[in-house]
């Protein structure tokens, strides 16, 4: 019980970054129908913002709750400038053609991030500074032998914070009503007098944002990043999205939660039914195709599928 | 108010508006009758700038507006009902009637407006927090119109308002126009249903394949034999 308890929470604590990243795959699909393929590049991008930024801040000497709060909001805001850019100069521009022009032009975007990085800065990780002291790996016991660390904690406390922000902002608010407006009918948005190229920035800021956010909180746990880490974390929350149903928004969050807590099953019990730990990476890939084969849809999507 | 000038749009190679001139005084209720695929949904997607010309000029208030986008001319007083309602169905009937008020900022006035739209359609106000795709045809219709009104427009285009809906429902939405006209809103209505739209405006023009066939006061239109054989049934 103690063993399931522990892996449940470390499954949804590496499935609430899922859930963050997934949630930008989500809102650019429901507004464009495009798979971004270089959202996983711009999560990466978050991490490397937040380690310069602490790096040319002098916070990394400082650890405290102060410069993770410095460094988190600072990520995400580059990282929303990232995401505005990407949009205004390689979709925007491609978005009159085909939606296969968009996806490959995606797939572009993505590569060439990926080699600029490695380019500017070389493949090899660099250590993400530590914020949380060196205390922030080390237990605090709950009960029996299961137990949560303070990076745990920080990382579980600043998604949900910044899911129920973004519900918020979705359901609550004119310029929310407006995204949503946007993505049903792009043609009756507009002619409500939305700017409807102004909610698609917005809606790329956000989403790029959330994802810089989980690049900042994943490096808590594991500090060494490197310019493709974006890759199969990238691809993981996509399958993520499409779990939960791609364009929900709630369903991107459950999707994140399902596919953290599959992977740390795989690990914590996989070995007892001839599941080695090292599949960990192909679970997400597996429910893919499971989710394609038996729900296209996702498990909160309409039952109507658009083709991509 | 409005006026085309010898407008042309085509779709891809295809030529869907061949010169059209035609135009739209304040206070007229002007129609726009035609056959499927005339042309008339092109001919309003090209006025709210949902479509460019390819040639020719869209001149309202004495503006050229053929280049201007759509949320702009919105600002300046053109709404639309648009072809198949165009409601938002994943949004409430609430939420739509604020999209439709998007561009105003004074609350006291968006609540004022949506009262004057519930007053116009009662059945809106008691589906107001329904998600809007749960709304019969006629109900959407009723919102269509409602919330292309909640941005106070001076000039206001209706694609087929009454397509598809049960005889009573048109009536309702027949009386609508009448209504908004009489409080000094410019309209300009496209319908297949030739019979109301003439009994209903000031002046009316044909569309046939792209071009305008034939233009004059609806009543004498509704008395012309032609009209009476291609387009009333008679
Ligand atoms: N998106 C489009 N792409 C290509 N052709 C179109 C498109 N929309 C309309 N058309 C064509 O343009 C012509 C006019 O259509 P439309 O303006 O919708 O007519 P109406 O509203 O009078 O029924 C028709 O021949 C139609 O097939
Ligand atoms: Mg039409």
């Amino acid at each position: 019980m103690d063993t399931f308890v522990q892996q449940l929470i470390n499954g949804l604590n590496i499935g609430a970054i899922y859930a963050l990243i997934a949630l930008g795959y989500t809102m650019v699909y429901g507004i464009l129908r495009l798979i971004n393929f270089a959202h996983g590049d711009v999560y990466m991008v978050g991490a490397f913002a937040g380690y310069f930024l602490a790096l040319s801040l002098g916070l990394a000497a400082a650890p405290s709750f102060l410069s993770l709060g410095i460094v988190l909001v600072g990520s995400m805001l580059i990282a929303a400038v990232v995401g505005v850019i990407i949009e205004r100069f390689a979709y925007r521009p491609v978005r009159k053609y085909s939606r296969m022009t968009t996806l490959i032009m995606a797939i572009g975007v993505s590569l060439l991030i990926e080699n600029l990085f490695v380019a500017q800065i070389g493949a090899a990780p660099r250590a993400f500074p530590d914020f949380l002291g060196s205390q922030s790996q080390l237990p605090y016991r709950l009960f029996g032998n299961a137990a949560i660390s303070k990076a745990q904690i920080v990382i579980f406390l600043v998604s949900v914070a910044l899911m129920v922000l973004l519900q918020w902002i979705v359901y609550k608010t004119k310029v929310g009503t407006a995204m949503r407006a946007v993505s049903f009918n792009l043609n009756s948005a507009k002619l409500m007098g939305i700017n409807t190229d102004a909610i698609i920035s917005l809606t790329f800021g956000i989403g790029s944002a959330l994802a810089a956010a989980g690049g900042v909180l994943t490096a808590q746990y594991n500090p060494n990043i490197d310019p493709l880490m974006g890759i199969l974390t990238g691809l993981k929350a996509f399958v993520a999205a499409v779990l939960g149903g791609i364009g929900n928004i709630p369903g991107a969050v459950l999707g994140g939660l399902l596919i953290g807590a599959a992977e740390t099953f795989v690990v914590g019990y996989g070995h007892h039914i001839g599941i080695a730990s090292t599949y960990r990476d192909a679970v997400a890939f597996a429910i893919l195709i499971l989710v394609l084969l038996i729900r296209p849809s996702g498990l909160l999507g309409s039952t109507v599928q658009e083709k991509v | 108010m409005l006026t085309l000038e010898n407008v042309s749009v085509n779709y891809g190679a295809i030529e869907a508006l061949t010169g059209v001139s035609m135009h739209v005084e304040q206070g007229e209720v002007v129609t726009l009758i035609g056959a499927n695929g005339a042309g008339k949904t092109t001919t309003l997607r090209t006025i709210t700038g949902l479509l460019q010309p390819r040639q020719g000029k869209v001149i309202f208030e004495g503006e050229d507006i053929s280049a201007k986008p759509t949320h702009k001319l919105v600002a300046r007083g053109i709404s639309m009902s648009p072809e198949g309602r165009g409601v938002f169905a994943n949004l409430s009937v609430r939420e739509n009637l604020q999209m439709g008020a998007y561009l105003k900022k004074n609350k006291t006035e968006i609540a004022a407006d949506m009262e004057r739209a519930f007053k116009m359609f009662p059945r809106l106000k008691e589906r107001e927090s329904q998600k809007a795709g749960t709304l019969s045809g006629g109900e959407q219709q009723m919102l269509a119109m409602g919330r292309a009104l909640m941005s106070n427009p001076r000039l206001l285009l209706l694609d087929e308002p009454s397509l598809g809906l049960a005889p009573l429902v048109v009536h309702t939405i027949f009386e609508a126009i009448d209504e908004i006209k009489s409080k000094g809103t410019t309209i300009l209505l496209v319908e297949q249903n030739a019979h109301a739209a003439l009994g209903h405006s000031d002046r009316a023009y044909v569309l046939e394949t792209g071009r305008i066939v034939m233009e004059g006061p609806s009543k004498d239109l509704a008395n012309d034999p032609r009209i009476k054989e291609a387009y009333l049934g008679e």
